[in-house]
């Protein structure tokens, strides 16, 4: 219990005093997890909407693969990430492993099933006659589509928060293709970690405490955007 | 409404997407990084421990911190053609804490920019034979020797030395203490079949432990009061005190880990359990992309005899006592006499 109260006295402490450290390891998660976000929407939006709204054959396969996805060992997302991106491997001569920029491709990776997933579902929730009702007015397919999507944000944002919590959450990936290190590709998590390893569980936990503050922050904004308009 | 959301997350990025510490960040910021004239390249990655007393600055204090710091660095060393540097190591140094102070020491001399991988020995030497790695800090020396028979490294160093040590919960169940030999004090663990926790993921420690086991008779893997936790000394220290087992360590872990455990060292100073670390810059001719300049930097620095110095003082002021004491230039026969 006193190591708990020792973790928020620290947690506090090294955020007032401005500990350029944790701020850059703070920026690093932020930024490598929020620019994975971003690409998993740009990814898995549009792959989202087109597994609701069109029929292909094999298109259930798919679904059923996609959430399968969601769930995604990041482990396993890690060590295959890492065995393209070893400057011998397949992928090598873009010299990426330990770097932030392969961080961001493995959570990408982890992300954007999350957000197709959660897109199709989301899609699929809407009402048909409301489709009917757009043809009918004349809409062009893009703009059908754009409606739809529309009319679909309040869960699709439920998804980019989910592919978000996964991918700030995460460590296996982290850990494989960033490597822990300091200044360069040391995020919360990773930083957790070797902390507890060290024994310096007062940090582990200020660290724990600043991811969850993350967190919250960044999902309370997000939340806001959600819930605007109205209680219904 | 959605094109809001996804403006405010763009933003969000933006935000963090400022001044970053990191030589190889920019690939990844340029997208979002508005301003942000990237300070000097040679600036250390990681902030020193001593120099900038931590500012109150409302700015991003890497903001802060990174032109002082770079002022001092800059001019010291001529960018390397090929800055980085991939540096597979073992954990015991990461958690120990040495590497987090050396690590800055010869960036700032060389400027050099070095991914430090913290695995055990094996998987170093396993990434040094793939080419994935420029340098190895390792402590596993027959597999040291059969990495070098096998022409994966250019030469080994031999670094430094501590020693590894037997502990255990102080109620010494099965009654270790004091014995002199460390094969006796692990075949008298088995008589007893007292929890013995293994590291179990083939590094340095782990290697030296199923050596000893081997001499004791045999590995007992598979019985019920040998455990493998998998994982990092300073990992499995954690486990073995919450388990009250005995365990193998180094004991430089365990001295950096000391307050927080309620294990005693019972066996020490038997010749067996010499622990000695060398540095080897891998060879080269493995792979056009190994920073063959870089891993020997890394090595010339790690036997200088300023860094040696630095190692036999690192850890007095914090623990009364050395964790690691220079050896370079010794061989490896003088070394612990």
């Amino acid at each position: 219990m006193d190591l708990i109260i020792e973790g928020v006295r620290q947690a506090v402490g090294l955020m007032v005093s401005g500990d350029a450290e944790l701020w850059s390891v703070i920026w690093l998660s932020l930024r490598v997890s929020g620019l994975a976000t971003l690409l998993s929407l740009c990814l898995g939006i549009p792959a989202g909407a087109a597994l609701a709204l069109n029929s292909f054959w094999g298109r259930r396969v798919v679904i059923g693969l996609v959430n399968t996805g969601m769930g995604l060992p990041p482990v396993v997302v890690g060590l295959f990430v890492t065995i393209l991106l070893w400057r011998n491997g397949p992928l090598g001569l873009f010299r990426l492993l330990y770097t932030p920029t392969a961080m961001i491709i493995a959570q990408c990776v982890i992300a954007t099933p999350v957000v197709t997933g959660l897109t199709v579902a989301a899609m699929q929730s809407l009402n048909p006659r409301l489709r009917l009702q757009l043809l009918a007015l004349g809409a062009t397919r893009p703009q059908l589509v754009w409606l739809l999507i529309r009319e679909a944000r309040l869960p699709i944002l439920a998804g980019v928060m989910a592919g978000f919590g996964a991918v700030i959450s995460e460590i296996g990936a982290s850990m494989m293709v960033g490597g822990n290190i300091l200044g360069q590709t040391r995020v919360l998590t990773t930083a957790t970690v070797m902390e507890t390893s060290k024994g310096n569980f007062a940090l582990a936990i200020a660290l724990s405490l600043v991811l969850l503050l993350l967190m919250l922050l960044v999902n309370g904004l997000l939340t806001w955007v959600q819930q605007r308009q109205r209680p219904l | 409404m959605r094109h809001l959301s996804l403006v405010l997350l763009i933003l969000l990025l933006a935000a963090c997407g400022g001044p970053t510490q990191t030589a190889s960040a920019p690939k990844a910021a340029a997208t979002t990084a508005p301003t942000a004239p990237t300070t000097a390249p040679v600036a250390p990655t990681a902030v020193p421990p001593s120099p900038v007393p931590p500012t109150a600055t409302k700015a991003p204090a890497t903001a802060t911190t990174a032109p002082t710091a770079a002022p001092t660095t800059a001019p010291a060393a001529a960018k390397p053609a090929n800055p980085d540097l991939i540096l597979a190591t073992t954990t015991s140094t990461q958690d120990s804490g040495l590497l987090d102070v050396l690590i800055p020491r010869f960036q700032t001399q060389t400027g050099y920019v070095v991914k430090t991988v913290a695995v055990g020995s094996g998987q170093a030497m396993t990434m040094g034979e793939r080419g994935e790695a420029d340098v190895l800090l390792v402590h596993s020396p027959d597999a040291e020797v059969k990495f070098m028979e096998g022409g994966h490294g250019t030469k080994r160093l031999l670094v430094m030395h501590n020693d590894f040590i037997i502990i255990g919960p102080p109620a010494d169940p099965a009654k270790i203490k004091d014995i002199k030999s460390s094969v006796d004090a692990l075949k008298k663990i088995a008589d007893a079949k007292a929890l013995f926790l293994s590291r179990g993921d083939n590094s340095g420690t782990d290697a030296l432990e199923k050596k000893l086991w081997g001499q004791a008779g045999s590995v007992p893997k598979g019985q019920t009061w040998y455990q493998e936790t998998g994982q990092g000394m300073g990992a499995t220290l954690n486990v073995a005190n919450e388990k009250e087992a005995y365990t193998i360590t180094d004991r430089a872990t365990y001295l950096a880990r000391k307050k927080d455990l309620k294990l005693d060292i019972l066996v020490e100073g038997d010749k067996p359990l010499l622990n000695i670390y060398h540095v080897i810059p891998v060879n080269p001719t493995k792979s056009p992309r190994i920073n063959a300049a870089g891993g020997q930097a890394f090595a010339d620095f790690m036997v200088a005899s300023d860094t040696q110095k630095f190692i036999a003082a690192f850890g007095v002021d914090k623990y009364g006592t050395a964790l690691f004491f220079p050896d370079a230039g010794k061989s490896e026969a003088e070394v612990g006499q």
